[in-house]
């Protein structure tokens, strides 16, 4: 049963990648079929997961084992309740306290945690000297890291207008700029590339046993 | 022809050059030799400066949709801790990459047998909240960490005796594919409690994580993509499915530039007509 149930699911993932695939050549009824087995599935497949691997085992359990030992988590239990309300119109007003809470949480988080790894160090790692390098390439690197850095930051420095002179490290920014969208373009080719060779490495390998 | 349906069959014909320029290498490989990068080595030079024995975090923060970039660099990754007899406590911070995690092992393990679960390493399962999970590991580990994926409480694991909080292990090695995942451990990890963090994530993500590997050793180096993950396949002196796939990735993007070469001349020739 079970080598049933592994050869059906792998003709089921071969029939689903082509059907998706047919997109290419235009817009279908085999690839909406897919489009919409696959957003019905995640929904399905995520509800479930995350009832028995967040909910169960985070709350439910530790309330039915231990209740008097786990009385704290009835505040986040109470605070998600609350945040369902949310669906009925009488009572959406509640929704709001959580919702904030989570809000205020996130920020408090988030600022301390980006002024630290975003901020401060980010320009720590500018303040370097660019002449002591081990090699001729990094110490151009360097050089080319804090300039860049100034006229990528000057670029966006609003408050008096970039005419004559002082406009020149602002278009030296935007070429600097245009070049690391052109890095991240690549970048990105690159993965969509690598998603089509995982898709092409399942259908030789593991439908057609072409390759090894 | 109408221009759109011109347009609508010149796309057909690129998809179809495409799926056959990825194709024919995966069927008869070519074995182009890959250069290694600077980022590559320095991520491969944590992991071979750490000591003998050390615990060491490999969090897989992906699920299957990554799974072509990120498990090759999870296998050559294992593969080089194992040969460094590091002790490697696995976990996720996605749900799916506890079962990811499983798999990268399971292959690995059929090079090094002798490995054992609970004394060479320990899957210890999905974990909810991201960074809120991170900055609660820096404090205690047992309290995010009660048992392990299989049930065996964090104190009858050997290997985990003397780690208390992220500041007892070696490094952390985060594979990931977004958020959470690198960039929440430098966060609260590395610039928290000072544990090196190095990892490996998709191409897509690599730029935005590239800043991170400065002189502030935020983040010691990072495999971008599927061609990091041929560096490092190379630095260990293993053939691994990276290796093999490179092939196509570097014919699909020699096609990509000569496309692009080919449309820039197809415009440039229109402009011209266009203004005569």
């Amino acid at each position: 049963m079970s080598s049933f149930m592994s050869v059906f699911g792998l003709w089921m993932a071969v029939f689903f990648t082509f059907s998706i695939f047919s997109f290419l050549y235009k817009d279908n009824p085999f690839y909406k079929f897919g489009e919409q087995v696959f957003v019905g599935l995640s929904a399905a497949y995520w509800l479930v997961y995350l009832f028995y691997s967040i909910m169960l085992p985070n709350l439910f359990t530790k309330l039915f084992t231990d209740l008097k030992g786990n009385l704290i988590l009835l505040i986040p239990a109470t605070l998600g309740l609350m945040m369902l309300l949310r669906i009925i119109p009488k009572t959406q007003w509640l929704s709001r306290f959580p919702i904030a809470i989570m809000i205020g949480t996130s920020a408090g988080i988030n600022m301390l945690r980006y002024t630290k790894s975003d901020m401060l160090s980010q320009i720590s790692a500018t303040m370097i000297n660019p002449f002591n390098a081990a090699t001729t390439s990094a110490m151009i690197g360097n050089i080319l890291l804090i300039f860049g850095t100034i006229c990528g930051v000057y670029y966006f420095y609003f408050s008096k207008k970039q005419e004559g002179i002082s406009a020149v490290p602002s278009k030296l920014g935007i070429w600097f700029l245009m070049i690391s969208f052109g890095a991240s373009f690549g970048y990105t080719v690159m993965a969509r590339v690598s998603l089509l060779i995982g898709r092409l490495e399942f259908l030789l390998k593991d439908w057609l046993h072409i390759i090894k | 022809m109408s221009a759109v349906s011109s347009n609508l069959i010149e796309r057909r014909i690129v998809f179809l050059l495409l799926f056959v320029a990825v194709a024919l290498p995966l069927v008869f490989p070519i074995g182009w030799k890959t250069e290694v990068s600077s980022y590559a080595k320095q991520a491969w030079e944590l992991i071979e400066s750490a000591p003998d024995s050390s615990v060491v975090i490999f969090s897989f923060d992906y699920d299957p949709a990554s799974m072509t970039e990120l498990q090759p660099m999870a296998e050559a990754m294992i593969e080089h801790a194992f040969s460094r007899n590091h002790k490697i406590m696995a976990m996720a911070l996605w749900p799916q990459g506890m079962q990811l995690a499983e798999q990268a092992f399971l292959k690995v393990k059929e090079s090094y047998p002798d490995k054992k679960y609970g004394e060479d390493y320990v899957n210890m399962g999905y974990k909810v909240a991201g960074i809120v999970a991170i900055q609660s590991m820096g404090k205690n580990m047992r309290d995010v960490f009660p048992a392990d994926q299989s049930g065996t409480k964090y104190a009858d694991i050997p290997m985990l005796s003397k780690v208390k909080t992220l500041k007892d292990v070696a490094y952390i090695n985060s594979l990931s594919s977004g958020t959470p995942g690198i960039k929440e451990w430098v966060m609260a990890a590395r610039d928290v409690y000072n544990t090196p963090v190095t990892g490996g994530t998709t191409a897509v993500s690599a730029p935005g994580l590239i800043p991170y590997v400065n002189s502030q050793k935020q983040l010691h180096g990072l495999l971008g993509g599927l061609k990091a993950a041929s560096e490092y396949e190379a630095l260990i002196g293993r053939v691994g499915s990276a290796t093999v796939k490179m092939d196509a990735q570097s014919i699909a993007h020699l096609l990509i530039l000569l496309l692009i070469l080919t449309g820039n001349i197809k415009a440039f020739r229109a402009r011209k007509r266009s203004a005569e």
